[in-house]
């Protein structure tokens, strides 16, 4: 007769740690959700239609740097004062530049198809470095005299039969 | 003159909105609305609303507008807010359809954030010093925002003193504040102005005016005598000469040159160079 009348335990009990090692994953995740909805359901919310925001093409500036170019606002003739002259020709050349720039590429002292041949054999050289010494059979030597290295990668080689 | 130009009388709210092209150069009043130039063939005779309805979306792709000084947003037209003549200038990379505003007259300057503007120290309070620019609050600055100061070297700053600086933050709802240093940390020439000299007031209009790229009266001045002038955006001139003689022509000059034609303004440099 006790074995057909299970002791009614508590909830909170249930929700024990200890109570719970016993159980299936998937008991555990349906209590969790049931948790989680419970929160979910105490939390309030804005019953609205849901507003659509409209894609505004127009931007609000209020300033005027964007509307003229104006020059830079400290200004010094006949040598009154050299810093400040100085900076007059750096700040005005830098506005220049900056359109100047969008009409012109960088010149560049190394040319990209430099920079790639060196890294290539950069990497060889460095890698060769901390190569482990069976490694370093690894690497050739190009017929250029550059170190490159030639990857075997060792893979299980399943035995036939 | 016998017949000034009805422009007024088509520009009354409820009216057909005027397509900003058709306008550029001209005087525009507040409360006119303006048609950006994507608008103007959708609409019908007379019917500022509903846009036909196009099969292919694609073909909606309009370009950024930015609505500068004296206008406003008001849906997808331009709203004008202060009476001046409208400008457009085409932005250096296509991608965006270049910038309206309104070329405006005023004496009082609102803060706006970038602005190199020239302030007075008014008071110091422990971290930070009140600086009077001419808006509506005077601005904080904080005694970090100078090139190389630190908390144990402050920078040398009295009350009464000359700023040039310009603000990191200007809008209606907080205080402004302004720093003199730029976001690499360099001064590039703002902090402290120096001794002597003389500051006075102008227009905000003459600023810009002065400013701008091609001046000619910013080159004729610069040929009379050695002088060395700080310009504000919120109209205010700081202007330093070796004698207080020749100062106080300058600022004289300065001040004058907004109402001038350009034949007196060429009459008087004469007369200058001439003594």
């Amino acid at each position: 007769m006790a074995a057909e009348r299970k002791t009614k335990l508590s909830k909170n009990l249930l929700r024990m740690k200890f109570m719970q090692r016993g159980l299936d994953s998937e008991t555990k995740k349906q209590l969790e959700e049931e948790e989680k909805k419970i929160i979910s359901e105490e939390h309030w919310y804005l019953d609205l239609p849901e507003l659509k925001e409209k894609e505004s093409f127009i931007i609000e500036e209020q300033s005027f740097l964007l509307c003229e170019d104006l020059l830079y606002g400290r200004m010094s003739f006949r040598g009154f004062n050299p810093e400040v002259e100085k900076l007059m020709l750096q700040m005005n050349a830098k506005n220049k530049a900056e359109e100047e720039e969008e009409d012109g590429t960088v010149e560049l002292d190394v040319s990209d198809e430099e920079m790639a041949r060196r890294y290539e054999t950069l990497v060889g050289t460095i890698g060769k470095k901390f190569a482990k010494k069976r490694d370093r059979a690894n690497y050739e030597e190009d017929e250029n005299g550059n170190t490159k290295p030639v990857k075997t990668k060792k893979m299980f080689l399943k035995p036939q039969d | 003159m016998a017949e000034p130009k009805l422009v007024v009388v088509e520009s009354l709210p409820g009216c057909r909105a005027r397509a900003a092209r058709t306008v550029l150069g001209q005087v525009v009043l507040p409360g006119e609305e303006l048609l950006l130039p994507e608008q103007e063939e959708t609409d019908g005779p007379g019917v500022a609303g509903e846009r036909p309805l196009r099969l292919n979306a694609a073909v909606c792709s309009r370009l950024r507008v930015v609505c500068g000084p004296g206008l406003r947003r008001c849906g997808d037209r331009l709203l004008v807010t202060k009476c001046g003549r409208l400008r457009h200038k085409e932005s250096g990379s296509g991608s965006s359809g270049g910038i309206y505003w309104v070329d405006s007259q005023q004496k009082r300057y609102v803060p706006v954030k970038g602005d190199h503007v020239i302030g007075i120290v008014t008071a110091k309070s422990g971290d930070i010093f009140k600086v009077d620019v001419g808006g509506s609050e005077p601005a904080s600055l904080s005694y970090l925002a100078f090139e190389g100061a630190t908390k144990r070297n402050r920078p040398n700053v009295q009350v009464g003193d000359l700023i040039y600086g310009q603000f990191v933050v200007a809008n209606k709802d907080m205080e402004p504040e302004m720093v003199c240093i730029d976001s690499c940390g360099r001064a590039n020439g703002m902090g402290v102005i120096g001794q002597d000299g003389l500051l006075f007031k102008v227009t905000l209009g003459l600023i810009r005016k002065l400013l701008a790229p091609d001046c000619e009266i910013i080159q004729e001045v610069g040929k009379l005598y050695p002088l060395e002038i700080v310009f504000g955006m919120n109209g205010r001139i700081w202007v330093k000469a070796k004698t207080i003689q020749q100062t106080l022509i300058l600022a004289n000059i300065l001040e004058a040159c907004e109402h001038m034609t350009t034949d007196q303004r060429k009459q008087i440099f004469a007369r200058l160079a001439e003594c």
